[in-house]
């Protein structure tokens, strides 16, 4: 479980991010949704620690992440797993290189049982093992996203970060990578935050949804209670898309 | 006030990149990569110019000394001291700043914007070690055998286009090349290879690794990086010959 408590951060003056607190629990998908520039990721990288909040806490379990020793944090990264916006795959090694990366660099695992675990996290994403020797490049987006959450998963992380990770796939590309993280989020037990502003995203996998406005914490629920809830806020930015409009009235 | 800032943050990058590493061997891998791509492929263009170089400062020499009162030898020597002191360690390392130095702003630069940076980071990894360290180990390592090169294949340049052009007989160069020889020279270059090879890894991954925006920006950056570190190559040249030759 992670909880964030009273989370302020600024950038020049400019507050982006106003006295946030929030739970997301372990072996959910935790969604984050709010308009471009709501704040999202600022979030995200307050609590990935890729931003030094200027106030608050954020507890990874029984630890809190902002007041440990940088030795510390590093330990804990080793339990967290990130699935970034473009992939951010490694694009001067294989496929099979970017998951093995992790393995690597932080396990006394040996070849073979590296491996082992590299074709197991491919196997779980649906890459083929033909895609296993290529480069980033040379697959598709959505082939990308997958191998990226391959690379997350590869040390067992007990925590997922996804920054959307529908952003430029097609809707039924995006409803697989919605379905496996929830799938895989299930499977291990672990936490995991999305941070997206796509609709069907919140609809299909939204078991818990925090929806953010000019940084503020404006609504909190489940995908069931979306659809019915009375911010305005949130009506405005969930009903801009007319399907959703009918969804409700229906 | 620009200036400080960016000096801080280079020595404050420095703390970082020669922080302990997070798995030795791999390190070790990421240097021979490099050490292949920054320093062996760069043999190619050193050879080549050092050629034409020691070429053209042979025909040079010769008419600048055509003068009876001159001993011929005077060219050969002229050559080599010019190729010892100056041309194949100051010269190289801003032709390499240019080569190498870009190439590791873009690919750094690259990594940072498609947040590749953001992910070595969240993994654990002192991304600035596992990026920068092994490039700065590369150059410092391959630029004297860099500046042998170009001094030796320069040599060879002056006495092939020598007595080609009939500006120069082969015996008087080579008797130019014996004349004078003072091997403190080789010391003082070698001095100065090491130095300018750390400006040219360190200076432009500095640029590359704090690069903000996009592509455009990396190509900025860039440019910067090998503007400056030629400034600071042509800087600590001044110092060293100051502090070492005179």
């Amino acid at each position: 479980m992670i909880k964030v408590k009273n989370l302020c951060k600024s950038f020049d003056g400019n507050q982006v991010l106003k006295d946030v607190s929030v739970s997301f629990e372990q072996g959910k998908t935790n969604l984050i949704i709010g308009r471009s520039g709501s704040g999202k990721t600022v979030l995200l990288k307050c609590i990935l620690g890729l931003y030094e909040a200027d106030s608050g806490e954020i507890w990874y379990n029984d630890t809190n992440f902002i007041s440990i020793s940088n030795k510390e944090r590093k330990a804990m990264r080793k339990e967290i797993g990130m699935v970034f916006q473009g992939g951010a795959l490694f694009d001067s090694i294989s496929v099979e290189e970017n998951v093995r990366f992790p393995l690597d660099m932080f396990t006394k695992m040996n070849s073979k049982e590296k491996q082992e675990r590299v074709a197991f996290c491919l196997d779980h994403v649906n890459i083929a093992q033909k895609a296993f020797k290529l480069n980033p490049s040379e697959i598709s987006g959505g082939m990308q996203k997958r191998v990226a959450i391959a690379r997350a998963i590869a040390l067992n992380p007990s925590y997922l970060f996804c920054d959307e990770p529908n952003s430029g796939l097609d809707p039924e590309t995006s409803t697989v990578i919605d379905q496996l993280l929830q799938d895989l989020t299930r499977e291990f037990k672990m936490t995991t935050i999305i941070n997206t502003h796509d609709m069907n995203s919140v609809i299909e996998i939204g078991e818990s949804v925090l929806f953010i406005s000019k940084g503020e914490k404006e609504w909190e629920g489940t995908k069931k209670e979306i659809l019915n809830s009375n911010n305005q806020k949130l009506n405005d930015f969930i009903f801009a898309n007319k399907l959703y409009a009918k969804m409700k009235n229906e | 006030m620009g200036f400080l800032f960016h000096v801080g943050r280079f020595f404050a990058m420095l703390g970082k990149v020669f922080g302990k590493p997070e798995k030795h061997r791999m390190y070790l891998k990421q240097l021979f990569y490099e050490i292949e791509n920054l320093g062996v492929n760069s043999v190619g263009i050193v050879v080549m110019i050092s050629i034409f170089i020691g070429g053209i400062m042979t025909i040079q020499f010769a008419y600048a000394l055509m003068n009876p009162l001159y001993p011929s030898y005077l060219v050969g020597l002229a050559a080599r001291d010019t190729l010892l002191l100056e041309f194949s360690s100051t010269m190289i390392a801003l032709i390499m700043a240019g080569k190498i130095g870009s190439n590791i702003t873009s690919e750094i630069g690259s990594m940072r914007v498609t947040e590749q940076i953001d992910s070595l980071e969240i993994m654990g990894i002192n991304s600035a070690g596992y990026l920068i360290l092994p490039k700065i180990i590369a150059v410092v390592f391959i630029f004297p055998f860099l500046y042998i090169i170009s001094v030796f294949f320069g040599i060879l340049g002056g006495l092939v286009t020598g007595p080609i052009t009939g500006t120069v007989t082969l015996p008087e160069f080579v008797d130019g090349l014996k004349t004078l020889f003072v091997p403190y020279y080789v010391t003082f270059s070698i001095i100065k290879s090491l130095v300018f090879g750390f400006l040219v890894a360190a200076v432009p991954a500095y640029f590359g690794y704090y690069v903000q925006g996009g592509a455009l920006d990396v190509g900025k950056a860039s440019t910067k990086a090998v503007v400056n570190t030629n400034i600071l190559i042509l800087f600590f040249d001044l110092i060293l010959t100051r502090l070492l030759l005179t």
